[in-house]
């Protein structure tokens, strides 16, 4: 099963874009049905937040928006940047048409369910 | 001789993380209690003339259970984040916080323990404490 995480590697305009933007955690497992990908992404709302899936590649984003009162002045910033993103390569016996995204309180919970074919079955033997 | 540029960047990154853990960025003098930089939850603090901005990104937890406590000018959040591991699945990944959290924020010595609010949105605790009327600029009129 590939799972890479997309590198830009040596394009410095991908790796400027990247440096730019926040890594969500994530946590991802597989089951005999396909692949969760659960990721935090506190202080996105619903509306903000941007997954693109294609045949072979998933990327995770969104954008932190938070009530702050005209003229406050920063003084302590763990998260100094507004923008999560993060992407992943998928292999092709994943079903990407089928992905089911839920999201609250900054927990983004994504299914992505294996194509019919390449789903593990149990096989139970019957008592003769 | 193979170099793996994930490996590279990742460890460059840790080193900038480091540094800038050990540079201490709060406005004021660092408090006894303080955490070092890099803990959990991340903090964001703002101040304005009349209150104080306190921004936990505590994604998943149960607001109610939060223990949030303010003496004097301390402000102290406890907590835990319990992730329940899929039975029978294979991790790839395991990134996110899983635990018991405390984090103490040391406020400017001129806020109101009386007057806070707090509010839990989008994964994001937000806890705004007003600051006593005595210590807003005031206007001081030429006569």
């Amino acid at each position: 099963m590939s799972n890479q995480e997309t590198n830009p590697g040596q394009d410095s305009k991908a790796r400027a874009d990247q440096e730019r933007t926040l890594r969500p955690a994530v946590d991802i497992f597989e089951d005999a049905t396909g692949i969760t990908v659960m990721a935090d992404m506190p202080g996105v709302p619903k509306e903000k937040l941007d997954i693109q899936v294609d045949k072979d590649s998933l990327s995770i984003g969104g954008e932190i928006l938070l009530e702050m009162p005209a003229e406050m002045e920063p003084v302590h910033a763990d998260v100094r940047l507004t923008r999560y993103q993060r992407s992943f390569t998928l292999s092709r016996e994943l079903d990407t048409d089928q992905v089911e995204a839920n999201f609250k309180d900054g927990v983004l919970i994504l299914r992505i369910p294996k194509a019919e074919a390449h789903q593990t079955r149990k096989i139970q033997v019957r008592a003769a | 001789m193979y170099i793996n540029m994930n490996d590279f960047g990742a460890s460059l990154f840790d080193e900038l993380r480091r540094l800038e853990r050990e540079m201490n960025t709060y406005g004021w003098p660092s408090p006894i209690r303080s955490a070092p930089r890099g803990e959990y939850p991340p903090i964001n603090i703002g101040t304005h003339a009349n209150r104080v901005d306190v921004y936990l990104f505590l994604p998943g937890v149960d607001a109610s259970q939060l223990d949030i406590n303010i003496q004097q000018n301390m402000l102290s959040i406890k907590g835990e984040r319990r992730l329940i591991a899929e039975e029978g699945a294979s991790y790839f990944r395991r990134e996110r916080f899983d635990g018991a959290f405390r984090r103490v924020v040391n406020l400017p010595e001129d806020v109101d323990p009386e007057q806070v609010e707090a509010l839990y949105k989008d994964g994001v605790l937000h806890i705004a404490i007003q600051r006593k009327e005595a210590s807003k600029p005031r206007q001081i009129q030429v006569k």
